[in-house]
């Protein structure tokens, strides 16, 4: 069987994103609908490994380009050995996680390919062998339905955590090496060194998030807010109205002008919830919302709501949970 | 040097958008400079305090996206180029990109080109690694800092905020590079600048001199088609509030109900 239907493996020094798991799972289904299968696009150095893990993950096919010019992510290394291949192969559809490297690496597609992308997707479903795809605009305000009808290969990026994480299972995979495009003298980047962020947790890939906003006051306000976080393995989110007072910093902000999250549980700690946070967090499963003012927005997007102090109530939900999961 | 700057108009980000007819409107909310893009102007007007030479911003959009434009000499960039065609309206990223490469191309002598990380329109993120492409110029994207612009070598040093922290790189010049918040505090308008923008004279350039064509650009059906525009299915039910005796209590019956949605 063609394996028509490809899905860019984005990894970081070998390890890959959940984003890529979810991609490749969504991918699997819309390849049943087209009567193909999956083949994953394993780019780096050093990653038979992940080969390895994309089978197990479903993947039908693997197109591994293993070569020390792709130990980092370039944008033009990485897209011009997929648009050969791709020119080459002739997929269908290409899938790739809405990541950074992601929307890098479609947008040199499109333009190679001279295809349009349809981007952040957040539901799928395939009409006439065209992907119809859901995606938010407006920051997350309205929906609208996405694609491109004429387009060989369709190119899609998906939101991280919209669609679930397959099982892996012990699965085999063809693999097919595949031949850098670029040598080293005519990719125009050259990564120098990293420094880690400064945050545990990523926002984006996080299944729990608890948030801080004007309500807590001040930057040692944060602390319950923390310990909360802590309890809960959570990632520590924060509304533009404590970023912009200084008092955490921006790369905790969620909303319109921060990062765009889509957790199982979020937590809103003091946050009236102005639209441009809505925007950020209102698609997370489950929103908890702990305030003094009953009248806050936020309540309206809230599954379970909290009327209280937060420094009266984190810190107990704080000693509750760390009891329930210590059990 | 010759920096461009591409921007867009957007709603404001606190509109409250609605869908008529299928359309997405925001009453009468204010359209602004995209708020992605007023780092990218700061960033172009302080490179240029830096280096000497020039900013031209370019925005692509009806004529109401003059005003976007003025915003932008306003704050300090020297002048400014409208793309405007009624041929456009409707073009997705890739021919966004098209258009605004061949406008670079047209100001002939750009060196770098900088744009916010994406609009909050559309939230794609793809135009300026898609303009990168079409130049066939180096790509930075999601720049946090600019550590050198070395115009003498064509270099530029950088660092970029990835999912994994920061990525510290160097490329060549000509760039495009788009920029994240954390890259500096944009300036307001000044009084002089103001009055600088009311009186520019600002050219538009269609797509016939640009040298582009949209059926050529859509050839093959290959562009992205929006349908079915929608508000947001609200959520089920109103909110439960979790009321109890003491907070402990109140703790307890939301753990069980947390733990009986199985989200922790």
């Amino acid at each position: 069987m063609a394996s028509d239907v490809w899905v860019y493996v984005d990894q970081f020094q070998g390890n890959a994103l959940p984003a890529a798991w979810e991609t490749l799972g969504a991918a699997g289904e819309v390849a049943a609908d087209l009567n193909t299968g999956v083949a994953a696009l394993v780019f780096g150095h050093d990653v038979d490994e992940l080969a390895q893990q994309a089978a197990d993950y479903g993947a039908d096919k693997v197109f591994l380009c293993d070569d020390a010019t792709l130990a980092d992510f370039r944008v033009q290394a990485f897209g011009c050995a997929a648009a050969k291949l791709a020119a080459a192969e002739k997929p269908q559809v290409i899938f790739a996680p809405a990541t950074t490297r992601g929307r890098d690496l479609t947008a040199l597609l499109g333009v190679e390919l001279g295809i349009g992308v349809v981007a952040d997707g957040i539901a799928l479903q395939v009409e006439d062998g065209v992907l119809q795809v859901t995606r938010p605009v407006y920051a997350g305000k309205l929906h609208a339905t996405v694609s491109a009808p004429g387009a060989h290969p369709q190119i899609v990026t998906l939101r991280p955590r919209a669609f679930p994480r397959p099982e892996p299972t012990a699965g085999s995979a063809e693999v097919v090496q595949v031949e850098a495009v670029l040598a080293e003298e005519d990719i125009s980047v050259k990564v120098v060194d990293y420094s880690a962020s400064a945050s545990d947790v990523s926002l984006t890939d996080a299944s729990i998030i608890v948030s801080g906003g004007r309500g807590v006051g001040g930057p040692e306000g944060f602390e319950p807010v923390r310990q909360l976080a802590v309890a809960l393995g959570a990632a520590m989110g924060a509304s533009r109205a404590a970023v912009d007072a200084g008092w955490i910093p921006y790369s905790h902000q969620v909303g319109q002008t921060g990062k765009t999250v889509s957790p199982d549980l979020y937590i809103a700690c003091g946050i009236s919830g102005a639209i441009q946070h809505q925007a950020g967090m209102r698609t997370a499963k489950v929103i908890v919302a702990i305030n003094k003012d009953a009248e806050a927005p936020i309540f309206k997007l809230a599954k379970y709501g909290v009327v209280a102090d937060l420094f009266d109530a984190v810190p107990v939900l704080t000693d509750e949970f760390t009891r329930r999961l210590g059990e | 040097m010759h920096i461009a700057v591409c921007i867009k108009q957007t709603p404001d980000s606190a509109a409250n958008m609605v869908v008529e007819n299928g359309a997405a409107t925001w009453g009468d909310a204010p359209m602004v400079v995209n708020p992605w893009d007023e780092y990218a102007l700061e960033e172009a007007i302080r490179t240029k305090e830096q280096h000497g030479g020039q900013v031209t911003a370019l925005v692509m959009g009806p004529e109401s996206a003059r005003e976007a434009l003025k915003t932008a000499i306003a704050m300090g960039c020297d002048s400014g180029v409208m793309l405007s065609d009624e041929t456009l309206a409707s073009c997705d990223a890739r021919m966004t990109a098209r258009v605004l490469a061949s406008a670079i191309e047209k100001l002939d002598d750009v060196e770098l080109a900088i744009f916010g990380k994406q609009a909050i329109d559309g939230d794609t993120g793809l135009v300026p690694v898609s303009v990168a492409c079409a130049l066939g110029w180096t790509a930075l994207s999601y720049v946090a800092e600019v550590n050198e612009v070395d115009v003498d070598n064509a270099r530029i040093s950088v660092a970029r905020s990835l999912e994994e922290g920061r990525q510290n790189c160097t490329g060549t010049l000509p760039a495009v590079i788009s920029v994240v918040k954390e890259i500096n505090e944009p300036r307001y308008p000044s009084f002089i600048g103001i009055r600088k923008a009311s009186k520019a004279e600002i050219p538009v350039w269609d797509l016939a001199e640009l040298g582009l064509d949209v059926a050529e650009m859509k050839a093959g059906g290959a562009a992205v088609i929006w349908s079915d525009m929608r508000p947001l299915s609200a959520r089920s039910g109103a909110v439960d509030f979790i009321e109890g005796e003491s907070m402990e209590v109140i703790a307890a019956t939301l753990a069980d109900r947390l733990m009986a949605d199985k989200v922790i």
